[in-house]
């Protein structure tokens, strides 16, 4: 018997016998003939523990992992302290269902319960949900939030991350509403194109900005909110975690609903997943958030209690009538988004914010006086930046071979840079040195 | 027990980052946050205390037997664990250049391989993170590929009156009207609801099989034939494919499109609630509206192939659950060939005979033979002694075990809808058995002792009416 | 069971009361919070918002249900008790006091029971 099943082909007889069958085969008789795969599987035969993780390390070794790494883009290597990684992994947490079992579940509820408010603290919101698969999915669904009598339509910002408008575009078409692309010349949403575009549209549902945007760049959110307000939309803020810690917040900037990647709060950069969306929003709006909430309640006995709660908001109960479909979210991400906000604490987590603006801002300054590779964004950033570059492939291919992944290419022209703490002073003047060396050339 | 607030104080912490080595960059007062910013403060051993006490208050697959219905609560191998922790799949960043992430691409290759193979479709995504996720996007393509072909009057899809809550939803979402059939007295899909429910305006049908009844429809080809013939396209609903993996094929009983549940079938563990991943399967027909982008070959090596004009976009960023997607296919591997059919034996085996056990005091919802999930009625127990599925469920805890699914599939009353899969032990099963066959007997001896359940948790029955009436979702400060 | 008889009901179990403007008000039977057991929200329309004859207009949430309201007439929603929004427990408590929408300009009303009529309707239920 190969791994993980523990039955003998004696007790299989035995459980058979009991169950009235006569062999195996008996159990598959509902299953037509017709539909039967009566042949071996065409896949490979099974493999010894040893074997397969020769197999599957060596398939690991095929990835070039780069010791330094200058691109975000969505995805960011930050420090990862040992606490987040050894606590997650203990098994209960691992091998855990949802809580629908409160009783037995207070330990995932309270930590649920304490992500939400970690996330509220974050973005100065009233009400967090438990969690969304990821920063895209959660801008999609904070659309479909605010999609209410008659008003539909989506405004996105340009500037925000190319795979979230994408996202945002998909579950649009879902629901059979329109999305509008806001244009961002230089990097910058233009706040008279939303104005012109949205003012006098009764359908207009919201306005979705990213801030610090796809660029790097700090967005007038005051004013672009202002817009959408006076149009009768809701303003929905997709924000940097990280950045929160130092940057004025979706509350502050008068935001209805926050969302975001959680990805930096604690998660490895995973080849794109497992990652976290997180949604915040307004006391008005608490019933219209989608995906699991937990409440605080209490028992029989008085004993302070947490559990699922709102649950007529949900698929299971509503089924067609929900707002949203989501079941199954990122509760272990969530956990870990928890662990590494507690270990880092406020003056940590601040630190590594003041740490990616001020590397940035040093590697902007080092990059940008090599010939060729100009700072091209006009208004203050986080930790993202673009510069020029003249010929990217060329820069990007020196890089590799010195073990550094460099900006990310953009369609346009030049390369989307990304600092955070973990890229030391040696790292980036390193890298100012290879670009001279190149632009020498 | 306090929550990690309780226990903070201003002044503890850890140490984790070195001084900045760059000048201080000063940020504008008018881009600074004003609002507090009021974290946990503690020591690591503090912190390590409380999530150790967390876990105490929590149970997983590791802490004991997990029926839930539907929800193939499996053992999760620890190998998947180290090999899903290996750097060269956790520093990977999704935008490096595809030359230096061939071993990435190569996983969601294999893995789409393998589980083509044994679904019978032709092309599947990782991109969807989740079983709601993957049945949305599936319907996506439907709506798609009407769409292209000008179809655009089919806008019903046909779900069963057992199909689980995300199927309606998920429809909902992706701009149809749903469409319930009733099942026939067997439990299966009656032909003549469903031949009276297709119609030109029939975008398809989604259904499970087995279905969440833990029987297999044997009119299955009949059930898709009606709808292809009426225009509509087959959704199959991956969620009960431990019962059938190795043994019967999707792509085979005529659905065009389906969805897997990576967390389920192929052992990945739930996290207390995610993440899942989901793989979404089509047949050919399919395959270029799905999201991008997709991992193509290409002079010998792997890419990702953004070049897809049809494709209904994204679902969410990347590529999906990737170290989730690492899992499954470890699994895959230690499997193989010989080791899958052998799940779906020995889940089927171990559902049939715990049944056979439990039915000596208890009411099978529907009396034959099932598949890898059976439910049971407590309804007789509940007008002879006042004791619903609610108190069994609630008694179980006190007896060291998880409860099955309560409630649900609605077609059945006072239903506990039990999976025991195939990873659970003879002797586990005599034991839930005995525990369950005792609370049958204390049902009628002493009721009361059941309404009490449970009494050895730390917390009994919680106020949810309470809960929902005035909700506190976050800790107050001040 | 408490059957107001000035009232009139449906066989949906909203019970409706004429008000002296026309227009009318419509509020939950005590059958019907018995069976929905403890309402913790109610989700209503707002003023405005048509209304369709024998289509859903509200509907009530307990923990593990939702529930729909419909409407027995067809018109505009004048108004809507706010007060069940933070009190939805008055619903389970006075459900004959606690009316839920008001509708005026009404074009159809379908047909509905007297006490009596309603009492003999839950009966043959009963006996199912």
């Amino acid at each position: 018997m190969g791994s993980y099943i523990p039955s003998t082909p004696e007790e299989q007889k035995e459980m058979l016998s009991t169950a009235g069958f006569d062999s195996i085969d008996g159990l598959f008789s509902q299953i037509p003939e017709s539909v039967r795969l009566n042949r071996p599987l065409d896949l490979p035969h099974g493999l010894s523990e040893m074997e397969v993780r020769r197999k599957m390390s060596g398939i690991a070794a095929e990835n070039k992992v780069f010791p330094i790494i200058f691109r975000g883009a969505g995805a960011y290597r930050h420090y990862i302290p040992a606490a987040v990684t050894r606590i997650t992994s203990n098994e209960t947490f691992l091998t855990a269902y949802t809580p629908y079992q409160a009783e037995i579940s207070q330990g995932i509820l309270q930590s649920i319960f304490e992500y939400q408010t970690m996330i509220c603290e974050l973005t100065g919101m009233d009400v967090s949900n438990a969690s969304v698969y990821d920063g895209a999915n959660a801008a999609a669904e904070a659309a479909a939030m605010c999609r209410n009598r008659g008003r539909t339509a989506v405004y996105v910002s340009a500037a925000a991350h190319p795979d979230t408008i994408r996202t945002i575009r998909t579950y649009a078409f879902g629901a059979g509403a329109e999305v509008h692309l806001i244009p961002a010349p230089d990097g910058v949403t233009d706040a008279g194109a939303l104005r012109e575009q949205i003012a006098g549209d009764k359908t207009a549902a919201c306005f979705y900005l990213q801030q610090p945007n796809y660029f790097g760049t700090i967005e007038d959110a005051q004013a672009l909110g202002e817009i959408a307000h006076t149009a009768g939309a809701k303003f929905v803020m997709g924000c940097n975690p990280i950045s929160l810690a130092i940057l004025k917040t979706p509350a502050e900037y008068g935001a209805d609903i926050a969302v975001g990647e959680g990805q930096p709060l604690g998660m490895p950069l995973g080849f794109g997943g497992p990652y976290l969306g997180f949604m915040a929003c307004k006391k008005d709006l608490m019933r219209r958030l989608p995906g699991r909430i937990v409440g605080q309640t209490s028992d029989a006995a008085g004993n302070r209690a947490f559990v699922l709660t709102l649950q007529a908001r949900e698929q299971h109960i509503r089924r067609e009538k929900a707002l949203s479909n989501i079941c199954s979210n990122e509760a272990l991400c969530a956990l870990i988004a928890s662990v590494y906000l507690s270990v880092m604490g406020p003056e940590g987590l601040k630190a590594a914010a003041r740490q990616c603006y001020s590397k940035a801002h040093y590697a902007a300054q080092r990059i940008g006086s090599v010939k060729g590779f100009e700072l091209k964004n006009q208004a203050e950033f986080f930790h993202e930046f673009v510069t020029a570059c003249p010929n990217t492939k060329r820069t990007l291919a020196k890089l590799e071979r010195h073990g550094i992944l460099g900006g990310l290419p953009l369609p346009e022209g030049g390369l989307l840079w990304c600092t955070t703490e973990q890229n030391t002073k040696e790292e980036i003047d390193r890298l100012a040195g290879l670009l001279e060396e190149e632009e020498q050339k | 027990m306090k929550l990690i607030f309780e226990k903070s104080r201003a002044g503890r912490g850890c140490s984790i980052l070195p001084a900045c080595d760059v000048p201080e960059a000063a940020l504008p007062e008018a881009l600074a946050r004003k609002l507090p910013l009021r974290l946990p403060q503690l020591s690591e051993n503090d912190l390590s205390r409380h999530y150790s006490a967390l876990a105490r208050r929590s149970f997983g697959v590791n802490d004991g037997f997990y029926p839930l219905g539907s929800c193939t609560m499996k053992y999760s191998p620890k190998i998947d664990e180290e090999i899903a922790a290996l750097p060269g799949f956790t520093e990977i960043h999704p935008l490096q250049p595809a030359h230096t992430a061939q071993g990435c691409l190569k996983v969601l290759h294999f893995a789409e391989k393998f589980l083509c193979e044994l679904t019978g479709m032709n092309e599947i995504s990782f991109q969807p993170a989740a079983g709601a996720h993957g049945e949305y996007t599936g319907l996506l393509l439907i709506k798609a590929w009407h769409r292209s072909r000008g179809d655009e009057k089919r806008v019903k899809i046909i779900v069963p009156d057992s199909a689980h809550g995300t199927n309606p939803a998920s429809a909902a979402m992706a701009g149809f009207t749903i469409v319930n059939i009733p099942s026939g007295p067997d439990g299966c899909v009656d032909l003549k609801a469903l031949q009276n429910a297709v119609g030109d305006d029939t975008a398809g049908l989604m259904l499970t099989n087995p279905n969440t009844l833990g029987l297999f429809d044997k009119n299955i080809l009949e059930i898709t034939r009606i709808v292809h013939e009426a225009g509509g396209l087959c959704f199959y609903d991956g969620a009960n494919l431990n019962a059938v993996i190795g043994k019967a094929r999707p792509g085979d009983m005529g659905f065009d499109v389906m969805h897997l549940n990576l967390h389920k079938t192929f052992s990945t563990p739930h996290g207390g609630g995610g993440p899942g991943g989901a793989a979404v399967g089509c047949k050919a027909a399919l395959a270029p509206f799905l999201p991008v982008p997709r991992v193509s070959e290409r002079d010998g090596a792997f890419v990702l192939d953004y070049d897809r004009p049809q494709s209904i976009g994204s679902v969410k960023s990347f590529y999906g659950n990737f170290l989730i997607v690492v899992r499954a296919l470890t699994y895959l591997l230690t499997l193989g060939r010989e080791g899958l059919p052998q799940v779906a034996e020995n889940a089927v085996l171990n559902a049939n005979y715990l049944m056979a056990l439990l039915k000596k005091r208890y009411r099978a919802a529907y009396d034959i033979p099932c598949m890898h999930e059976f439910v049971l009625s407590l309804q007789d127990l509940k007008q002879s002694c006042g004791v619903t599925a609610m108190d069994v469920a609630k008694a179980m805890q006190d007896r060291g075990m998880h409860p099955p699914t309560m409630y649900f599939p609605q077609i059945v009353h006072e239903a506990l809808m039990i999976e025991p899969t195939e990873t659970e032990s003879k002797e586990t099963l005599d034991q839930a058995a005995e525990s369950l066959l005792d609370l049958y007997d204390l049902a009628h001896t002493e009721p009361a002792a059941l309404h009490r359940a449970p009494e050895h948790t730390v917390i009994g029955r919680p106020d949810e009416v309470q809960a929902a009436r005035h909700p506190v979702v976050k800790y107050r400060y001040d | 069971m408490n059957l107001p008889e000035e009232l009139r009901y449906t066989k949906s179990h909203e019970w409706v009361k004429d008000q002296p403007d026309g227009s009318v008000k419509i509020g939950l039977t005590d059958f019907a919070q018995k069976e929905l057991s403890d309402i913790v929200f109610v989700n209503l329309p707002q003023k405005g918002d048509p209304a369709q004859a024998e289509e859903s207009l509200a509907d009530v949430e307990s923990v593990k249900a939702v529930s729909d309201i419909y409407s027995p007439v067809t018109g505009i929603v004048q108004a809507v008790n706010e007060e069940l929004l933070d009190t939805p427990e008055l619903l389970n408590e006075t459900p004959y006091e606690s009316w839920i929408v008001q509708i005026g300009e009404i074009s159809h009303t379908e047909e509905l029971l007297t006490a009596e009529e309603y009492k003999k309707f839950l009966s043959a239920q009963e006996g199912d």
